[in-house]
């Protein structure tokens, strides 16, 4: 129930790849990483090229200028005219799309798979040759602050989630939002654009996910050929960005909207993120995400706030590690009518502590096993899914091994509820011990409350900022 | 009564229920759409059976406790609040009761906060028998399953529904007048919907109209409304044109956000755009790459159990041959320029063009 309300992906968190399909992967002399998952159901093939820069890497000052390229890659090149790219891949009957996060740039199609030859051409020779023309920049600079004011701007919720995110992170540039600050975005320039291009835009920079209907050898002929000539970018430097400090303080923050109907609660916490041999830590938190809010009718907070008293409407947890630097463990009540929000705040905090207390219910970790298992056993229908967890977890650093053992680490979580990991997002994070600390499990870095909203900023399904989102339509899917 | 399918069967309360799906890693969704209830399963091979009994008491055995009623209820009228200030929202109920009056298209499927707080559960077990009933089931399976094995399993799922169901209302009459209507939102930006009457799925035009469509609003970049409105002159973020077939009215609907200072101008450029392709039609061009986009895209819909599964129940409720999706290629490459010229004029209605704005628009 309430599908307009539930975190619709949240069990694509569990949904991930193990060896499901056959995987290939090799490395081509100029730095590019291909990966090959084959899926011979049908003739069809998927091709992303993912480059390890995103929003989290842009120059200080100019926000939006990784999401503004991504928009800018479609005008054309020496070879392809303007807004030719799009219209040569539907002409053979495929779709194309890209999106950005604050740590990778995507560019995927979807095509017959007799036609992956013309696609690599044209996406090799736009990893190098693009053309962009004042006009279209001006142009383009239009439709994305209409994106902008559309996904942002209209959304009290999405306000408050990028003024959270700006809050939680005090020095690290996750604080920056994706689409850009507005007076930022109205600056870009085609300089901008193609000074970040030239160096970021390069094999040594880039992984390449072919997915569908294909033989690794002929792909990596493929490769060979259409990428293989691209001399790599002597730009590409480690991705250090500036790390949180210690964060001492909790901040709060109350936006008030007369758009709003509803009033919620929105708190998030600094966590540690998936890193390259060790998830455990991510694995846990996963479940423990899974545990609190992963169920409408079984987890701890829908039991506590929704059943066992009626003090809430909706309750849920979230958490996604796959990122390079820390990620946010989060949790989202909507009070019933009659609750204000320190009730229902002070309500959360008391079934966290019950939770950590009595530890989680032995029966619900047997069935996120069962889940974690049957979820590998799904993602091989989804030949696209399997693509995007290589392609993302490659681009943030994780290696093969780490994105096929994943499932293995979930199901390995049985920790005592009171140790470590389940209890650390609530806890104050351990460097502040050297300080003056705060009081035991006090920490509350970084949360809000606003009164609810449109779309709720749990609600959207990645961070990433697609080219376009193609309407959901009323038609007939038949036709 | 959709939402509380879920909310406790036979002898589980909702709890118990959701344990139990949970246990086998099944997955039920079930959904109240305009036209039908649909209803979802996905299920391991290896607890097969399980999972269908575990369904089959939602389908056939829910409990309607009165406190998981309550419970939803709460929820529902949560989401109705939340509509009220939601301007896609908005702009649909305004549209639908414009278009549709007081036939039950013209109003919002979930209600509204009056007719949802006086719901009985009297109201809730009559919805339950009067829908899932076996006159009006269409059943489509993907995977790992033969027919044969499928067969008796549907005998147990679904045997024991009523035989026969609540009778269904008449056809929709369309009132849509021409013309904009505009409701104040506190927005930097409009939202529009906009629409005319359109074309059953049955006509022998259909496919003619269903290729200008896609050459018109198809949502992709080289679609004549995405590029005049997003691509030259930055309008707006997307824009996209549906031709919606309902089983009791047939509706051409389109949609785009534009900033307030912007909508007028996007507006008029749908207008000459909806002109312009009534006088014109397509170019040979745009027919040839509609096509191909169209044929060489259909395979790539297929692309999971899901999918597969989907796109057949939709044939049957659409009263398709069973070869339809081997023939349907056919159809749209028998497509003349004749053809398509004949119906852009009789399908295209500038005149006709009703616009809902939800914002502040300025210079409307």
């Amino acid at each position: 129930m309430l599908r307009s309300f539930g975190p619709a992906t949240l069990a694509l968190a569990l949904a991930l790849p193990a060896a499901a399909e056959p995987v290939t992967s090799f490395t081509l002399d100029n730095g590019l990483n291909v990966v090959v998952i084959e899926d011979h159901r049908a003739p069809v093939v998927v091709q992303m090229i993912w480059y390890r820069v995103g929003a989290a890497d842009e120059p200080p000052g100019h926000s939006g200028i990784a999401h503004f390229l991504e928009h800018l890659m479609f005008k054309g090149t020496e070879t392809v005219g303007p807004n030719q790219f799009s219209a040569t891949v539907e002409a053979q009957g495929g779709d194309d799309n890209a999106f950005t996060s604050w740590d990778y740039t995507a560019y995927f199609q979807r095509i017959a798979a007799d036609r992956l030859d013309l696609v690599m051409q044209m996406e090799a020779d736009r990893m190098r040759n693009l053309r962009l023309t004042e006009e279209d920049v001006a142009t383009e600079r239009e439709v994305i602050l209409e994106e902008r004011a559309q996904r942002t701007d209209s959304s009290p919720g999405a306000l408050l989630s990028e003024q959270m995110r700006a809050a939680q992170f005090m020095n690290h540039p996750y604080a920056i939002p994706i689409i850009g600050w507005r007076h930022e975005m109205e600056q870009l320039s085609r300089e901008d654009a193609l000074e970040y291009y030239q160096r970021f835009y390069a094999p040594n920079n880039a992984t390449l996910v072919i997915a569908g209907d294909v033989d690794p050898e002929e792909v990596r002929a493929l490769a060979e050929k259409h990428y293989g000539p691209i001399a790599p970018s002597d730009g590409i430097t480690p991705r250090d960005r500036p790390q949180e400090p210690p964060q001492l303080a909790e901040r709060r923050i109350t936006l008030a909207d007369e758009r709003v109907s509803e009033p919620y609660v929105f708190r998030t916490y600094l966590a540690p993120e998936r890193d390259p041999g060790n998830q455990k830590e991510a694995a846990a938190l996963t479940v423990l995400a899974e545990l609190l809010g992963g169920s409408g009718q079984t987890s701890v907070l829908p039991r506590a706030l929704q059943f066992d008293r009626q003090v809430a409407v909706y309750s849920t947890a979230f958490y996604d590690g796959s990122s390079i630097d820390d990620a946010t463990f989060g949790l989202v009540v909507v009070p019933a009518p009659d609750v204000s929000l320190e009730t229902i705040e002070a309500d959360m905090d008391r079934a966290i502590d019950d939770f950590l207390k009595t530890g989680p219910d032995p029966a619900a970790l047997e069935r996120i096993r069962t889940q974690v298992r049957a979820a590998d056993i799904y993602a091989r229908d989804s030949v696209d899914t399997l693509a995007r967890r290589y392609g993302e977890g490659l681009s943030i650093g994780l290696t093969i091994e780490d994105i096929e053992s994943w499932d293995e680490a979930l199901a390995a979580v049985t920790s005592a509820p009171s140790s470590q990991p389940f209890s650390s997002p609530f806890r104050p994070r351990q460097n502040w011990t050297s300080r003056k600390s705060p009081r035991p499990g006090a920490s509350q870095p970084g949360w809000s409350r606003i009164t609810t909203s449109p779309s709720p900023p749990w609600k959207s399904s990645s961070a990433a900022a697609p080219r376009w989102t193609r309407q959901a339509s009323a038609g007939p899917s038949t036709s | 009564m959709t939402a509380l399918i879920e909310e406790g069967a036979g002898e589980m309360d909702s709890r118990a229920f959701a344990e139990a799906r949970d246990a086998l890693a099944a997955e039920f969704v079930f959904d109240a759409g305009g036209d039908s209830v649909g209803v979802s399963a996905r299920f391991l091979t290896e607890n097969r059976d399980q999972a269908i009994t575990l369904l089959r008491e939602a389908l056939v055995n829910p409990r309607f406790d009165q406190d998981a009623i309550d419970r939803v209820r709460e929820q529902v009228l949560s989401i109705l609040r939340s509509d009220e200030k939601d301007p896609d929202k908005i702009a649909s109920n305004t549209f639908d009761r414009l278009a549709f009056g007081d036939h039950p298209y013209g109003s919002d499927g979930n209600g509204t906060i009056e007719t949802v707080t006086a719901l009985t559960r009297d109201d809730i077990v009559a919805a339950h028998k009067g829908a899932l009933a076996r006159d009006r089931i269409y059943v489509s399976a993907a995977g790992d399953i033969t027919a044969e094995e499928l067969g008796p399993l549907l005998d147990r799922l679904l045997g024991d529904l009523p035989a026969t169901g609540t009778p269904l209302p008449g056809l929709a009459e369309v009132k849509l007048p021409p013309g904009v209507t505009v409701t104040d939102f506190p927005s930097p930006q409009s939202t529009v919907l906009f629409g005319q009457t359109g074309i059953p799925r049955e006509d022998p035009d259909f496919f003619a109209a269903f290729i200008l469509n896609e050459a018109m609003g198809g949502g992709r970049f080289t679609a004549r409304l995405m590029s005049e409105v997003r691509e030259k002159r930055g309008l707006t973020y997307g824009i996209g044109s549906y031709l919606v077939s309902y089983d009791l009215a047939d509706m051409y609907l389109g949609q785009f956000s534009a900033s307030n200072d912007k909508v007028a101008e996007a507006i008029q450029v749908v207008r000459d755009e909806w002109a312009r392709i009534a006088r014109e039609g397509l170019t040979d061009q745009e027919l040839a790459d509609t096509k191909t986009y169209l044929t060489g895209s259909y395979p790539l819909r297929f692309d999971g159990n899901g999918p597969i599964a989907s796109i057949l129940v939709g044939m049957q409720m659409e009263g398709m041959p069973i070869d339809y999706a081997v023939t349907r290629n056919a159809k749209i490459e028998a497509v003349t320029m004749d053809d398509i010229k004949r119906v852009a004029a009789r399908l295209y209605q500038p005149d006709a063009l009703h616009f809902v704005v939800v914002g502040q628009p300025t210079g409307l």
